[in-house]
């Protein structure tokens, strides 16, 4: 990330500034001259998108923020005020609301993409660390700003939640007290999960830039999974990787508008338009769909301290990848039987999110029990055992061998990898 | 011949871990505020204190519901039957084996107050539900018989009892 040779600034102000603040040449070797491998395909566009949506996410959240009253007596009617009083208060809340939504959509594209192709591989651990912090400071935020509308679903997570920290021996109940500032969910929980709404964001986008540098430093991976060589297999940054970039964020901006437009509250639950009562729980609680999976694990197990964990291990175990999974073959283009077991794992995901939108009574727990067992064990079995035994198949030699192959002109299909090609 | 072994420990070595220790130390004092900071505070310890509840126009069978420490406090006017029914359990195999006479006051079988909190994940247990007639947990299917004693689910130990004394028979303080 520091200076690129080749970066001329143009203006005398900006060879001024270059020799004060190099931000320009900076900015040229990061997102202008960057190498990127030829092969990149649109999998590799989520970076991008993951970036769009933080920046719109703080956007509209500091602007909510304005109009928003962090008290229980207020809260509800404040939110109601913002959707029917303030100026195009309904759209910033709905763009924030389902922007939630887009942004863990392509956390968990991007996040599935790292696993097919093998991106957490060495030399791309830390920078794999990083991303499960990321995901992890991402549901951290999507809680508690879930629980600020103060409705009953506001209410009933934010007691579900606070009460997994009870399972801990000895000391839970202290926690969950201390958690709370009092004997229940009440306005001092409100007033800190506001404070940490609004301060989790910007913690964010510092493992964002770690994140960058950690990339920037390793190089992206690729389709083909091996490592630029030369010249040949990368091209410039701009205006390659931004002009593919922008066009995906382009598309998915139209199901995102489209979603704010015309159904905003297909991904809520009406639940959550009646004010919180801490009398009453609703009798269906479900978490917003992007937590489901890992709700789904929770209840799967008959105990509640190894639910909790479970819980917990089903996120941290992300973390492991890296030394879990023994293949030296980075790409599942290459590895015809890891494939198999990957969208295996994906169908096990969303199987999971499914069933925990059920209610946990009967067949429903069956699958869930079987599920979260394949979950574990695509970590803890399969990706340490096939690395062992598994046939792969040849790697090119070079990512321009992979793209141009026997001759044939740059731009021919290459063979696709179950969904390779949006 | 005039070396110094590295092993040997120096004045300045030791400056180096008094600095240190001071500067841990006092960092560690300093987080003592801004952790203790969110437990409950003064108005809310206050707001907390005990409450008195009537217990004269609760009908046989009726379910009241009261708040003592923002937690709800279900007041049980148990039937006969509900009593035997509590009574007459094979203790031994309960999840979280507890006679019935140990969940309520002597000589006030009849009335049972508990914290209508589930011990799973801390949801509102819905009086008169289930299979036992006793509480029913919407979260999770938690199941409690008559006596709040857990008997499915995945709850692991009985509703919890505030503390509570009759002042009179038809009067209770709880806290």
């Amino acid at each position: 990330m520091s200076g690129h040779p080749s970066y001329q600034p143009q203006s005398a102000f900006m060879r001024w500034m270059e020799r004060r603040l190099p931000i320009g040449g900076l900015i040229y070797s990061s997102f202008v001259a960057y190498p990127t491998p030829r092969n990149l395909n649109y999998w590799w566009t989520f970076g991008g998108i993951l970036a769009f949506m933080l920046g719109a996410q703080i956007v509209t959240g500091v602007i909510l923020a304005m109009h928003y009253t962090p008290h229980v007596d207020y809260a509800f009617d404040s939110v109601e005020q913002i959707m029917r009083d303030v100026n195009y208060g309904w759209l910033l809340r709905y763009l924030h609301s389902n922007g939630a939504s887009m942004f863990f959509l392509a956390a968990y594209i991007h996040l599935f993409r790292g696993m097919y192709y093998g991106s957490y591989k060495e030399p791309r651990e830390v920078l794999w660390i990083l991303g499960v912090i990321l995901l992890l400071l991402m549901i951290m935020t999507g809680f508690m700003g879930y629980v600020l509308p103060w409705g009953q679903m506001s209410f009933w997570a934010a007691t579900v939640i606070t009460n997994l920290f009870s399972a801990i021996p000895l000391v839970g109940d202290s926690i969950v007290t201390w958690l709370w500032g009092g004997f229940a969910v009440g306005n001092p929980t409100l007033n800190r999960f506001y404070s940490l709404h609004y301060l989790l964001p910007f913690v964010i986008t510092g493992v964002v830039v770690l994140h960058i540098w950690a990339l920037h430093v390793a190089g992206q991976n690729n389709p083909a999974g091996v490592e630029p060589k030369n010249e040949q297999d990368t091209v410039a940054f701009t205006p390659y990787a931004t002009i593919k970039d922008s066009f995906l964020l382009a598309v998915f901006c139209i199901m995102f508008a489209w979603f704010v437009f015309y159904i905003p509250n297909f991904l809520g639950h009406p639940d959550n338009y009646i004010p919180a009562n801490p009398a009453v729980t609703p009798t269906h609680i479900v978490p917003e769909w992007y937590y489901l999976p890992f709700y789904a694990i929770l209840r799967a197990i008959p105990n509640k301290l190894l639910g909790v964990m479970a819980l917990g291990a089903s996120i941290l175990i992300l973390a492991f990848m890296p030394w879990l999974d023994t293949s030296r073959v980075r790409s599942a283009r290459y590895r015809p039987a890891y494939r198999q077991f990957f969208w295996a794992f994906v169908i096990v995901c969303v199987g999971l999110g499914w069933l925990g939108s059920k209610p946990p009574e009967g067949n429903y727990v069956l699958f869930a029990r079987i599920f979260t067992v394949y979950y574990f064990a695509f970590f803890l079995v399969i990706l340490p055992v096939l690395g062992k035994i598994e046939k792969t198949k040849p790697l090119p030699k070079s990512i321009s061998e992979s793209v141009l192959r026997e001759g044939e002109p740059i731009g021919a299909p290459a063979p696709p990898p179950a969904g390779a090609k949006v | 011949m005039t070396t110094m072994s590295s092993a040997e420990p120096t004045r300045r070595d030791f400056l180096y871990i008094a600095t240190a220790s001071v500067a841990g130390i006092g960092a560690a004092a300093v987080l003592v505020p801004l952790i203790t900071q969110m437990n409950p505070d003064a108005s809310t310890i206050a707001a907390g204190a005990p409450i008195e509840v009537d217990l004269s126009p609760i009908a046989d069978g009726q379910v009241i519901k009261v708040f003592w420490r923002g937690k709800p406090i279900y007041v049980n006017h148990r039937t006969k039957k509900q009593i035997e029914e509590a009574q007459n359990v094979d203790v031994a195999k309960l999840p979280d084996p507890q006679p019935d006479s140990a969940r309520v006051k002597p000589g006030h079988d009849q009335w049972q107050v508990l914290i209508g909190i589930c011990t799973h994940l801390g949801c509102i247990p819905i009086a008169h539900q289930g299979p036992y007639d006793g509480y029913f947990c919407p979260c999770h299917g938690s199941v409690y018989d008559t006596s709040g004693r857990i008997r499915q689910g995945p709850a692991p130990l009985n509703l919890a009892l505030p503390p509570y004394e009759f002042l009179s028979d038809t009067k209770i303080k709880i806290g």
